[in-house]
This record gives C-alpha cells, structure tokens and sequence, in this order.
C-alpha cells in the first residue's frame, strides 16, 4: 500500500519531466511531438543571444545572490544559534524568517517600493541614481537567500554540541581561532548547501525578478516567463534538460560531500 | 600552609536573581583529587564553569597559584576542563583532537607529535590517532578526551561528570585509571559528580555542595562517618537520621521511642544501617529498639531489612549474609554502639 | 564587542532589506494614487504632513471584485494544500518504510523536480494538456473521447500545476516527522492487539498531525499568494489575489491599491503563518536537544 502510494507519487512528480526531457531530443517543431532524434533544439538554445544573455545575467546575478547570502545567512543563522541574548533578538528572528514565509508577490512589490524610495532619496541628494536592475534583483534574491540559508545554519549549529567551541577556548584558542579551526568547519556543509539552495531560488525567481527590475534586466525566468505566456517552444525543453543535468551533478557532488564530512567510514 | 592551586573565595553567581553560588569559599592543594559533590541545581556545574572561565562570579575571587584569574577570558587560563559530553572535535582526528591544545600553544611540530603520541599511550589508544571520534566506543572518547586536557600539563584539571555517560561496567574500572592518572600527572583535580559513591571511591576530599553552598567538606571517611547536616548524611548513602531530645544526663530521648547515650552529645544523629545489630532478647535500655520487620531485600554481600519501628517511622538495617534473616512481619531488638551515632548540626 | 561585529551586518540588512519594505509598502497602502513617477502621493510628507486615506483598503473591501480574488485565493491554496497532503501522505510513509540506502535515493528524487526549473515544467504541463497534446493523445488512443477535451486553460490544469509544484514541500516535513517517530509505540500498539490498520489511525496517523499540519501550511502559504501557475495554466478569467495585485501594479499602475491588496493578503495569512512558525519551533526544539547524556546540570545563557 505504502509502496504503491510512494510510486505514483514520484509518478506524477517526474512524468512530465521525463516526458520533457525525451522530447528535448525530438526534431518536431511542436513541443511533445515525435519528429525523430535530433540535437537541433540544443543547437537552437545555443545561438539563441537573448536566451543565451539572459541565462548570463542569472548565472551572474544567482552567484553574486547566493554569495551574498551564504555571508550574511551564516551571521544570522549563528547569531541564532549561538549569541547569547540581546536587545532586539525577537525583532531580529522575526525579520530573519519573514523572508520564508512572506508571499512572492509580497515581498517583490515591498522590496520594488524600496528601491523607488531609495532611488527618490538618491535622486533628491545627489541628482542621480542608479537604474533598476541586475543590483537590484541580487539585493532582493540574496535577502531571500539570507533567510534560507540562516534556517539551515541554525539548524545544523543546533545540532552540535555548544561545548565543542568552549572545549576550544579551554585548550587556548583565541576567540577568531576558536571560529576558525571549529565554528566554520562544522558549519561548513550547511553553509554549502545554503549556497546551492540560494543559487537554485534565485535562478528560478520570475515574480520578485519582474517586481524589481528594470528595463535593463531581464532574467532568464523573466524571458522564459513571457515566451510561456505566447506559447511553448521545443527550446525550452533543450533548456530545462540542461538545467536539469547540471543541477543533480551539482546535487551529487553536493551530497557526497556531506556524507564524506558527517559519517564515520568505518 | 602553602599557595593553595586553587583558592575561591565568597564566589557568588546568580541566574535571573536565583543564587546557583553563595559565597562561596573553597580550597584546592597542589596535586589533591577533590570531588564536588550534588544533586541538580546545587551550583556544582557552575562552580566548574566560573574556574574555567565560561561564566564570570558576580562576586568573590578566583585564585589560581595565588594569582585572580577572574578576569582571564577562557583561553589565557591555565586550567583544562573535561566535558560531560566530552566535546571531541567531530571535523578532526584523535591525533588532531589531542594535538588541538598544543598547537594553540605553538609547540613545534615535532614535540607535538611527541606528546600526542605519548599522551594516547599513555591510555592505551596508541593505534586509533587516525580515527575520527564517532569512530570511537564510549570509553576510548572519554580516554581522547581526558588525554587531549592532560596533554597540556595544566596544574589543574577540572572534570564535568566524566564517567556519567560510561556505562556501570566500564565506570569502576575508568575510575581508578582516573585516579592512577591523576597519581601519575600530579595535577589538581575537581571532579564534578552526582554520584556519592564515585565521589567517595576516587577523591582525596569531598565538597558536599547543595543550593550553592559547601554543607561539608572532608575526606571520604570522615564525610562518611560523621555527616556535618542531616541532607548530607542522607546524601551519602541510606542513614537513618533519628531526633531527639536532649535530657539534662547527658541522654537524649529519640522520637522514635529509644534513649540514646551518644559519645556526643546532639539533638540528632545519623545512624548507618549497617552499624546495626540484631540482638536477642528485648533490645538494650539505652541505644536499642524493639521493631518489626516490613520488607527484605537480599543484596549479595548481607540483606537490606526495613523495619518499622513502633512509632510508625521507618529505618533501614544491614543484617549479615551469613546468618539467617528473619522473615517480613517477625518482631527484632536492635541495638548500636554509642560511636555509631554521628551527631549533627543542622 | 566581538559579537556585535557579527550581529550588525545582517541586523542592518534585515532591517533595511525586510522591515523597511513592509513598512513602505503599509504607507503605501493607505496613499493616494496620483500620476506621475512613482504613481502615488506618500501619506506623510516633510511638507504636507499626513495625506493618507483609507481609500484603498475601503475599496478592497467594498469592491466584490477584490474580496472575491482574496477568498477565491484562500480556497485555491486550501484545495492546493488538502490535495498535496492526501498525496504526500503515503509517500512519506514509504519514504520512512525504506532502507537508508533507498531513503536518500527517494529523497533526492523528490527533492530533484525542484531543480528543473519552476518554468519548465509548467511548459511540459502546457505541452502534455494543449489540444494537440501528449495528454488529449492518449486519451483519443484509448477511444475515452474523439474529440480533444479543453484540459488546458482550466481549473484541473490550474491545480496540477499547484499540486505538482508544491508537492515536495508537503513530503519533506512529513517524512521528517514520520522518521523521527518512536516505531516501538506501534510495535506496543500491536503488541496489545491493534490491528496493522488500527495501529496506523489510533497512533501513526495522530503522532505525526503536527507534521501534517507544517506540510498544509507550507503548501497553503505560498499557494495563497500564487501568480504564476494561475497565470500560465488557469483559465483567463481565474480570479485570484496574486494576478489582481500583478495586474493592479503592471497593468493599471495602481501602485497603492496593489500595495492595499499585499498588506490584505498579509492579514489573511498572519495566522497561518504564526501556526507555522510555532510548529516549526517545537520541532527545531525538539531536533536541537544537547548531546548530553548525564543527568548534570547546564546553567542558563550568560548575561
């Protein structure tokens, strides 16, 4: 019973991927139709500039995103797990998860009226400002990927015995050392995973993206996004095997690394 | 007298306005074992914590070799800790987990792998340096970690229950290597436990801690023979705490319907179980009384009686395995030497 | 000291990249629509003081167009969020059945859609439901119809869409739960004559509600607010809170009004979304209890 619940599900969940990624490979020009085997959709993709510019925006913009957060993510998730109380930590928890729980469409307009105000105050101060944009997509998706990488962080810090950094202070080791010889290499796993997970949120983002861009940014979910709205076209499919090959490389590697640092090899 | 190793003088500590430390005064000699003993909440964990440093004394004085070192962060203090989950570093090595200490130190390289290697001899994990701990049973992380604080040659090593998480097996015997290393080293040791008999087994001196205040301090046996308060004497294993009634000779009149005729005079004493006897006949006049056995209870070497006595209280007695034990519900005359009853103060 | 150095950069950026914006966006919820660029009137000025009007939140509630776009949402997410439990309940269960070699393998694969691509795999939904499509193929095969059924561009199409996309976040707190589950209570269940079936409603099925509950408002949250799915997959007329406040704000340039309907669609979300947080706690709490064993005592946090 178990099992048969368990296989439709994962049924349902990859039929339509299987299906996409099989017909990737077919010379049809409508999507999901059998034309024969052919690479031509992948050769499409690749002198396609615009898809190809904005796939180099996003890459760009999900890098600089997720570093951003794995940065400030990491602060967080260690202030909470980690720093004793202070004035404003239930403020502080507070706006380190709403980032998760807010509604995209929410946090997409709030953070746009923002940088309208900011670009207002910029305007007034120094008679220009910097358009909407790549910057202002990365500062929104690196915000969302503080947030998640934080949960994760904590997550994993909570799990470790507090004990081992003052086991650390006890045998000589200066604050910074203590941090740097056993606080980041405990938390070095979750903050890799923190940065794979910011990397795929922001690479996947069209509401926020479309909120605070500009008319010089255009992401690869934005374009993918208005040519879905006309109609589905073969490339598409081309685009989403790729992303698909690269992310469970990505994935694997990934998860080897946990395992290799987390269990005993006995 | 000499420079104590450790000198605590009025240390006080309080969480959210409750006392965990209460002026607390305490004393450690160079190279003595001595064993903090009590129940949660006593401040034992605590005191542990203001020596090495994890939280500072609102009040009093830390001295280590006669220098305060209340000020000292963690680091720059000169003590070493073992921790109650022992707190091995999971990303490391044994070699790397034991050579952690020296190395923030900046011994050289070479004198570190000397002294990693003969600390691990030292407890028998010559071949596991390669292991990572969760690689480890039980009691070869206790040993790491024992090893990973001495290997620093600290004067004073301060222990957080270090045989809490051993199983009963392997306590007794981690005990004495505990002891022989403590022997071997020369360093001051405090031992932080819950468990009297494993205070009693190991330690030079006991401190009796209880709601942030020493109740007694002393040699095992004298803390054993002559509880200073009633909560120690009932800390220290199962004395039946009689109250009594001084009389103008020098008798006193217990509760339980007995006269007493003390070494020491007192208004009340602790009497062992097994100072005990079972007499034939009515029970003596003075230090005996007649009761009836409730319940027995064979325990290897002799068996546990609880009797009740004829006021309805209820004592524990230790009857011989040899003899014959008399059966639940049969009538007994009991009766005690005068130096068997331990006078207490409060 | 030391520890400020780590807590300023990101309290400074959470204040300025979070609460910021949600204050902004309540000024902007009870401003003045003007023309011009940006297309409002603040509610307080240096100059003017408070300008601020009550209109748009009047409007929302008075105005059955948006209300029904707020209700029809919640239903949406609810439908959404029951469907994905009901599909995500026994996937959990194998998943925890499962050896944990297979665990991690199952796992992956449930975690893996994720990463194709949110937008692509809504193509395939188009490709597989469009009147030429994979789907209205099988069907005519099958003799089940002759003529290709409108399945693109509807409700069914819609909550595929939903439940496709949000059914990971379903399985992973449930599966979470369910392996945290002590199995020798079911196996003392059995043991004192329950039955497989009985054992699974009278203590698998309520030890693990919590777990269900986190699932349905991970699901319902996000659901509440979609735009995307709705927009790509729904029928045109679909009237949901997330298409309003997109078309208030990119078509109309309404920029108060679409503010007027996030901080709407905020309230209706507070409460789940502290139900949420709350769940979330008690399980952190109970996956973060120290690895001491010994009965010892631990002081509290140092002042």
């Amino acid at each position: 019973m178990r099992r048969v619940g368990l296989v439709l599900g994962l049924g349902f969940l990859w039929l339509p991927i299987l299906l996409l990624i099989g017909y990737a490979f077919s010379a049809d020009r409508i999507p999901f139709q059998w034309g024969g085997f052919s690479l031509r959709w992948f050769a499409a993709l690749a002198a396609n500039a615009r898809m190809l510019d904005a796939a180099w925006l996003s890459l760009r913009i999900a890098a600089g995103a997720a570093t951003l957060a794995v940065l400030l993510g990491g602060m967080t998730g260690w202030v909470l797990a980690r720093h004793g109380p202070f004035r404003g930590r239930a403020l502080f928890g507070l706006l380190a998860g709403a980032p998760l729980v807010l509604p995209e469409v929410v946090t997409g307009l709030s953070l746009l009226l923002l940088f309208v105000v900011l670009q207002g105050a910029a305007e007034a101060a120094l008679g220009w400002s910097p358009d909407r944009g790549a910057l202002t997509i990365l500062l929104a998706h690196a915000t969302v990927g503080l947030a998640y990488v934080a949960v994760v962080v904590q997550a994993r810090l909570a799990g470790m015995d507090a004990a081992l950094e003052e086991a650390a202070a006890d045998l000589g080791a200066p604050p910074f050392t203590v941090f740097r010889t056993v606080t980041l290499p405990l938390m070095a796993p979750a903050l890799g995973a923190g940065w794979l997970l910011a990397f795929t949120l922001s690479l996947d983002d069209v509401v926020v993206a479309s909120f605070v861009s500009g008319p010089a940014g255009t992401t690869l979910p934005m374009l993918v996004f208005s040519q879905l709205r006309i109609g589905l076209t073969p490339e598409i499919n081309a685009l989403a095997t790729m992303l698909l090959a690269v992310t469970a490389l990505a994935l694997l590697g990934a998860g080897l690394l946990l395992r290799g640092r987390n269990t005993p090899r006995s | 007298m000499a420079t104590p190793l450790l000198r605590l003088a009025g240390v006080t500590k309080r969480f959210g306005g409750v006392p965990a430390l209460d002026a607390l005064d305490l004393t450690v000699a160079p190279g003595e074992f001595l064993a903090l003993l009590g129940g949660s909440g006593s401040g034992k964990s605590t005191l542990l914590r203001i020596v090495a440093g994890f939280e500072s004394a609102d009040a009093g004085q830390v001295l280590l070799q006669g220098r305060d070192i209340g000020a000292l962060p963690p680091h720059r203090r000169p003590v070493s800790m073992v921790f109650q989950s022992y707190a091995l570093f999971p990303h490391l090595s044994v070699f790397d987990n034991v050579a952690y200490g020296l190395r923030r130190d900046g011994v050289p390289k070479a004198e570190i792998a000397r002294r990693v290697a003969e600390a691990l001899a030292l407890v028998g994990l010559e071949g596991l340096a390669a292991r990572r701990p969760a690689q480890l049973s039980g009691g070869q992380r206790q040993r790491v970690a024992l090893v990973r604080s001495l290997v620093k040659r600290p004067p004073l090593l301060l222990l957080d229950e270090p045989l809490g998480a051993l199983d009963a097996g392997l306590r007794e015997r981690t005990g004495f290597e505990l002891r022989a290393l403590q022997r071997a080293t020369g360093a001051g040791f405090v031992m932080v436990t819950h468990d009297q008999a494993e205070a009693l087994a190991l330690a030079d001196r006991v401190a009796v801690l209880e709601t942030g205040r020493l109740a007694q301090v002393g040699p095992p046996r004298e803390l054993y023979e002559r509880p200073a308060t009633r909560s120690v004497a009932a800390f220290l294993g199962a004395a039946n705490i009689l109250e009594g009634r001084v009389r103008a000779d020098g008798a006193v009149e217990c509760g339980a319907g007995c006269l007493l005729r003390p070494a020491h005079v007192a208004p009340a004493f602790a009497l062992r179980p097994e100072r005990i006897r079972l007499v034939a006949g009515d029970p003596p006049a003075e230090n005996g009384i007649a009761a009836r056995v409730r319940d027995l209870a064979f325990r290897g070497d002799g068996w546990m009686a609880v009797v009740a006595l004829p006021n309805g209280g209820e004592w524990r007695v230790t009857l011989p395995a040899d003899a014959a034990p008399p059966a639940p519900g049969d009538p007994v005359a009991l009766a005690w030497a005068p130096e068997a009853l331990a006078p207490l103060s409060a | 000291m030391r520890r400020a150095l780590v807590l300023l950069p990101p309290f400074l950026w959470l204040l300025l990249l979070v609460a910021a914006p949600v204050v902004i966006l309540l000024g902007i919820a009870v401003s003045e629509g003007a023309p011009g660029v940006p297309p409002f009137t603040p509610a307080i000025s240096l100059q003017d003081g408070w300008r601020g009007t009550a209109q748009n939140l009047l409007t929302l509630a008075q105005d059955g167009y948006y209300a029904a776009a707020l209700l029809r949402s919640v239903l949406v997410a609810g439908v959404t969020a029951t469907l994905c439990l009901l599909l995500a309940y026994p996937m959990a269960l194998g998943i925890a059945a499962a050896g944990e070699r297979w665990r991690v393998l199952l796992l992956a694969l449930v975690l893996l859609p994720f990463c194709t691509g949110f937008l692509p795999r809504l193509g395939a939904w188009i490709g597989l439901l469009r009147d030429g499509g994979w789907v209205n193929g099988v069907l005519i095969a099958l003799g089940v119809t002759t003529e290709p059924l409108p399945l693109l561009y509807s409700d069914g199409a819609m909550y595929l869409g939903m439940v496709h996309a949000y059914l990971p976040f379903a399985v992973l707190p449930l599966a979470a739960t369910l392996l945290r589950r002590d199995m020798s209570v079911e196996e003392a269940a059995a043991d004192l004559g329950a039955s497989p079936w009985v054992v699974f409603r009278s203590v698998t099925l309520p030890l693990s509600l919590p777990g269900a509950a986190a699932a349905f408002l991970l699901v319902f949250i996000p659901a509440a607010g979609e735009f995307v799915i709705p927009e790509l997959l729904g029928p045109p007329e679909a009237l949901l809170v997330g298409r309003a406040l997109w078309g208030e704000f990119f078509q109309n340039r309404d920029w108060p009004l679409a503010a007027a309907l996030a901080v709407a669609l905020l309230a209706l979300l507070i409460v789940p979304i502290r139900v949420f947080q709350g769940l979330d706690e008690g399980g952190s709490r109970r996956g973060a209890s120290p690895p001491a064993r010994g009965p010892g005592e631990r002081p509290g946090m140092s002042k």
